[in-house]
């Protein structure tokens, strides 16, 4: 049909539209919800830094106190070193675990019913959305590392450490970010979510060696502790993070662990994902 | 249509409702709703709140899975084919959707990352797109800045961005101010003169739906009360009828119908009312 006005690319139509493979589609929807995300935080990155209040109580606090403790760490690491890969993973999973209810402020807002209309795949969505999260989370790498530094713990600098421990916090806090996304497609409101969330995190935080060793835990918590992706996460944050640091399971062990609780989680949150609509 | 010669002189429907039926609970929010759109059109759905507008957008838009029934929707089944349909129609939902922490240009790019948009072509069908919705200068402001008409306007232009065919809007003027109200519906009307557009409408301002609309459902109760051009309805009620009293006499019928099924609670409240 030609058109009267003579623009240019006023003839295309949906024809051209999704002519691209579907990798690519997949990929390029990722990346737009990613790229929201942190353009998003550019805009108002105050939020970020209101967040390191946390991490500095915990390791100024809690990590003085308890280094005067023997037998918390193992033997020739420091609890202050023990303890400073914890509290990234903690304070990282604190920022993901409540991830949800800004899908249920999108929700309220007409946000989300966009992203679902569209006809990008739902866990192209969630994994986009659990990206972000982990990106929101790195800015308290920043702070621990430099909380860390100055309390004297033994940090590896080395960029193929920093990058890794960088990877693995997008991982982990992405993780985190789907399973409160999935509660939040569950109970729908603010105030449950805010409810359960509160119930999840001190259990998922105690039930990990963030703070102490598992070696010390009654055999029962143990397990528990075993089945917690927080352990892994912070296993490899341990071993990367730390001039003293080895892992206790094995890096690949532990990235398969975290990267194939991600691909099941977001398919859970992808087929619950539309419910949020409803 | 069982047609499918390209030179059919019949107009083609864009939209087909078949008995499409939505249930909360033992509440039929839709009830068995038939009936077909034009390629092209720009149809009218009014009603009372509550009626099951919104409720038949979310359907045919995908958001909602009809309890029995079906459409199609530019060709596509809304249940077996929802993927296509997403892909084919754009939405206005009812809420103010854009994000207002990005800005118009923002918003715009995620939405064509969303619809796969190829890259080469993005900016220059964002650019064009806030330009003829008269946005180009503000492309760069955060959308939590911009005017409740300036809203709805980013939001036309992000559903238009993939060139649906059907696009569904849901109360694109409500909230909006009088001239804000106009320039919206002039915009619509030029998206339809340019891309062949086939628009579904809801809104409460019977003016604007007499002035636009070539066709006009009334929905009551979920079902269908009255259809045809707004001239047909009003000649249905009487000489001088407008579409307001159109509204006001089939909306006041389909509930004296329905009066047995809600009963003592209403015939109490109008007592209530009657008594002062």
């Amino acid at each position: 049909m030609a058109t009267l006005d003579g623009h240019a690319g006023q003839q295309d139509n949906t024809a051209d539209i999704g002519s691209e493979p579907q990798s690519v589609r997949y990929i390029t929807a990722v990346f737009g919800v990613t790229a929201a995300e942190v353009q998003k935080l550019r805009h108002d990155p105050l939020e970020l830094f209101t967040r390191a209040v946390q991490p500095v109580l915990w390791l100024l606090l809690f990590g003085e106190v308890m280094a005067r403790v023997r037998g918390l760490s193992p033997e020739n690491v420091s609890y202050l070193d023990f303890l400073a890969p914890g509290i990234l993973a903690q304070s990282a999973l604190f920022v993901a675990i409540f991830y949800g209810i800004s899908a249920i402020w999108e929700r309220d807002l007409g946000i989300l019913h966009r992203y679902l209309v569209s006809p990008a795949p739902r866990s192209a969505l969630v994994l986009g959305k659990a990206i972000s999260a982990g990106i929101r989370a790195l800015s308290q790498a920043i702070i621990v590392y430099i909380l860390a530094f100055f309390v004297g713990v033994g940090i590896d600098f080395s960029p193929l450490n920093i990058l890794g421990v960088a990877a693995i916090i997008v991982l982990g806090s992405g993780l985190f970010a789907t399973l409160s996304l999935i509660i939040a497609c569950l109970v729908k409101t603010r105030e449950r979510f805010m409810g359960i969330g509160q119930v999840l995190t001190m259990p998922i935080f105690f039930a990990s060696n963030a703070i102490y060793p598992i070696s010390l835990m009654p055999a029962w918590l143990r397990t528990v502790s075993q089945l917690n992706p927080l352990t892994y996460e912070v296993d490899v944050l341990r071993a990367l993070m730390l001039k003293s640091g080895a892992s206790a399971y094995g890096l690949p062990f532990d990235f398969a662990v975290l990267a194939g609780t991600l691909v099941v989680l977001v398919a859970i949150a992808a087929r619950l994902y539309p419910r949020m609509a409803v | 249509m069982p047609d499918k010669t390209d030179t059919s002189t019949e107009p083609k429907s864009a939209v087909s409702l078949v008995e499409l039926t939505k249930k909360f609970g033992d509440f039929f929010a839709v009830d068995h709703i038939s009936f077909e759109v034009a390629e092209g059109e720009i149809f009218g759905l009014i009603g009372p709140n509550g009626a099951g507008k919104s409720t038949a957008i979310k359907m045919l838009t995908t958001l909602l899975p009809p309890t029995s029934g079906t459409a199609t929707v530019a060709g596509c089944d809304i249940i077996r084919e929802a993927g296509e349909v997403r892909r084919k129609i754009g939405y206005v939902p009812q809420l103010l959707s854009a994000d207002g922490s990005l800005t118009g240009y923002e918003n715009m790019l995620l939405s064509a990352r969303l619809y796969g948009i190829p890259r080469q072509q993005q900016a220059p069908r964002i650019l064009d797109a806030l330009g003829i919705m008269g946005l180009a200068d503000y492309a760069d402001h955060l959308v939590s800045r911009y005017s409740g008409g300036m809203i709805r306007r980013l939001e036309i232009a992000l559903s238009m961005l993939h060139r649906p065919a059907v696009l569904f809007m849901d109360e694109p003027t409500s909230g909006l101010d009088p001239a804000a109200r106009e320039a919206v519906w002039d915009h619509i009307s030029e998206l339809r003169r340019r891309f062949h557009t086939t628009i579904i409408v809801t809104s409460h301002y019977m003016e604007e739906v007499e002035a636009l609309c070539h066709r006009v459902a009334l929905i009551a109760r979920g079902r269908i009360a009255a259809i045809g051009t707004p001239a047909e309805l009003k000649s249905s009620i009487g000489p001088d009828a407008t579409l307001d009293d159109v509204f006001e006499a089939l909306v006041d019928a389909s509930e004296t119908e329905t009066e047995r099924s809600y009963g003592d609670v209403r015939r109490a409240r109008r007592a209530a009312r009657q008594h002062g």
